[in-house]
């Protein structure tokens, strides 16, 4: 039987701002234990939450950035559950109007583009986190992340496939980066992911039964997950048996998902408007202050890229993955639109594996787009070789010369030889050491062309423009 | 609605306290009590009221996002019955 896969998406991104949602404890990552757990953390009796503007503000700008609708009012509720690293017993959470509702991200999965539609996007608090490492059988609790802001973005079960689920949360974590929402740091669990999934047969309308996989945080645990689990599931079905609705977790080491709990045990949490917050009213006017703050979007200027500039689909995409590349391209471009395909192909080329290799992002990249146009430049004009160009981009990573093109071509020696003199004479040389050739290329043979062309190069000691040696060298034999 | 001692005992079991058949029994017929209040209110028709989420007439103030708590661990540890290496000890809980 053919079996259809379908994912649905949850995704946590910790927001950017300076202090937590309800407190005005700081957020920064990997302070001391319990040194940014104010006593509204800590649930002190007595306390209550007060709002962050920077929470909201940054909720809404994601909701403008996939058209989604902006509900106001807006409120929040109680989720309960006890786990000693939520010290009120219940999580503040949204449930019923959630601040951002629809919308929708593009998409891209090889050359196909489709558009996923998101369910909602809320605003809620972290909790702590739990070590229970030894300490003489008891659990340490660590509260500096409780009440961090995180806003839950939840797709509809749209996902076909574990590379589309990968594509979406790639494109998910490069637009919250890119409004400035996210810092989109996986390590530090800025940005993690739950997958639902199930598989249906093909064709059929209904649902399977769906199992969620916890705290992905990574895309390749993602995508390893999602495998895992859809030939789990599949295995199962086949052999006549039946998906129990479960939540499992990734095991990385292994490879596979295992139970978590079940739907029995699963906690029913009891979901209530939260008494101690008011609901919040956003303002037709504060929509359009947000609105107009944002930058222009990665689907715009992928758009642009290639109705301004004529590239592919293809490299746009790459260039606008994130906002710091897009910003290195348009710097390149905007200097040289003509040439905006070999800039787009430096930096996607050469650029991309040497910020690999070294480990960078190509915000530390040491080489700047003012460089990279400038020997552009210098091959445009045949003063290098493509070939040469490399060398002396190396030359400007090592930073040699102050990064001046010109004195590092000067200084390697990589100048081609323009002068139709020299070159001639060259030529001359070698095809007067090389009849047998010549007879043969005569006689038809274009090999023994090429064979020419690279004993020229030979003499040129790889100085010369092999366009320019195939062009006289062409019109020499032909005379 | 009808309540059974059962879900009394399934609340109990989520809230995590434990109670004794006697104490099961009394809170089925104190619970029993508020869901016929429940019910008598149900039975007004409020299909034409918005519902609301706050008993008052207000929207929410927001605070500008700034860091105004400062580290207070030692002061918010002093009452803590165990602590070790700046962490809250409880007792194992592993989901």
């Amino acid at each position: 039987m053919q079996w259809e896969i379908v994912i649905g998406l949850e995704v946590h991104t910790q927001l950017s701002t300076q202090s937590k949602i309800f407190s005005g404890a700081a957020t920064a990552y990997g302070a001391e234990p319990n040194t940014q757990a104010c006593f509204v953390d800590l649930a002190l009796p007595g306390v209550l939450p007060v709002l962050n503007r920077g929470a909201v503000e940054r909720a809404i700008q994601f909701g403008l950035a996939i058209n989604a609708k902006i509900n106001s009012p807006s409120i929040f509720a109680r989720k309960n559950y006890f786990y000693p690293d939520l010290p009120k017993g219940y999580q503040i959470s949204q449930y019923e109007q959630p601040i951002v509702e629809g919308g929708s991200i593009g998409i891209q999965v090889g050359e196909t583009e489709k558009t996923i539609r998101l369910t909602r996007a809320h605003l809620e608090e972290d909790a702590g986190k739990s070590l229970h490492e030894d300490f003489h059988g008891m659990s340490g609790i660590d509260l500096n992340r409780a009440g961090t802001p995180l806003l839950e973005i939840v797709s509809e079960p749209d996902l076909r496939s574990s590379a589309e689920a990968v594509a979406y949360a790639k494109t998910l974590h490069a637009l919250v980066r890119w409004i400035g929402i996210c810092d989109g740091n996986m390590q530090e669990g800025s940005f993690r992911c739950d997958a639902n999934v199930s598989v249906r047969p093909l064709g059929h309308e209904k649902y399977g039964t769906r199992c969620e996989i916890k705290n992905l945080n990574s895309f390749r645990f993602l995508e390893k997950a999602i495998d895992f689990e859809v030939e789990r599931q599949i295995e199962i079905l086949e052999e006549g048996g039946s998906i129990r609705q479960e939540t499992r977790l990734f095991d990385a080491n292994k490879g596979e998902t295992r139970t978590m709990r079940t739907k029995e045990d699963a906690n029913d949490y009891r979901y209530f408007p939260d008494p101690d917050l008011l609901p919040v009213e956003i303002a037709p006017d504060w929509i359009e202050q947000l609105r107009a703050s944002l930058p222009e979007l990665p689907q715009a200027r992928r758009e642009r890229y290639i109705t301004q500039y004529g590239l592919s689909a293809y490299d746009a995409g790459v260039l606008t993955s994130s906002r710091e590349m897009a910003d290195y391209f348009e710097a390149a471009a905007e200097q040289l639109p003509e040439c905006a395909k070999l800039c787009a192909n430096w930096i996607m080329g050469d650029i991309s594996a040497r910020l690999n290799k070294e480990g960078l992002d190509i915000a530390d990249c040491p080489v700047g787009p003012a460089q990279v146009v400038r020997l552009i430049q210098r091959i445009q004009d045949g003063t290098i070789s493509g070939k040469a160009a490399k060398t002396v981009f190396d030359g400007l990573w090592q930073g040699e010369h102050h990064q001046d093109v010109d004195a590092i071509i000067e200084a390697r020696g990589l100048k081609q030889i323009a002068d139709d003199n020299t070159l001639e004479k060259l030529i001359d040389e070698v095809l007067a050491a090389n009849v047998q050739q010549v007879v043969d290329y005569r006689g038809g043979k274009e090999k023994a062309f090429n064979s020419l062309v690279g004993q020229v190069m030979k003499a040129t000691k790889g100085k010369a423009n092999p366009a320019q040696v195939n062009a006289m060298l062409r019109e020499k034999l032909g005379g | 609605m009808t309540l059974s001692i059962n879900d009394v005992k399934q609340v109990a079991g989520l809230a995590y306290i434990k109670i004794s058949e006697k104490e099961a029994e009394a809170t089925l017929a104190q619970l029993s009590g508020i869901f016929t209040l429940i019910e008598t209110m149900q039975a007004v028709d409020t299909s034409h009221v918005e519902p609301m989420s706050h008993a008052q007439d207000l929207v929410q103030r927001l605070r500008e996002d700034k860091v105004t708590e400062l580290d207070q661990r030692e002061l918010c540890q002093s009452i803590a019955p165990q602590i070790e290496g700046g962490l809250y000890l409880v007792p194992k809980v592993i989901e």
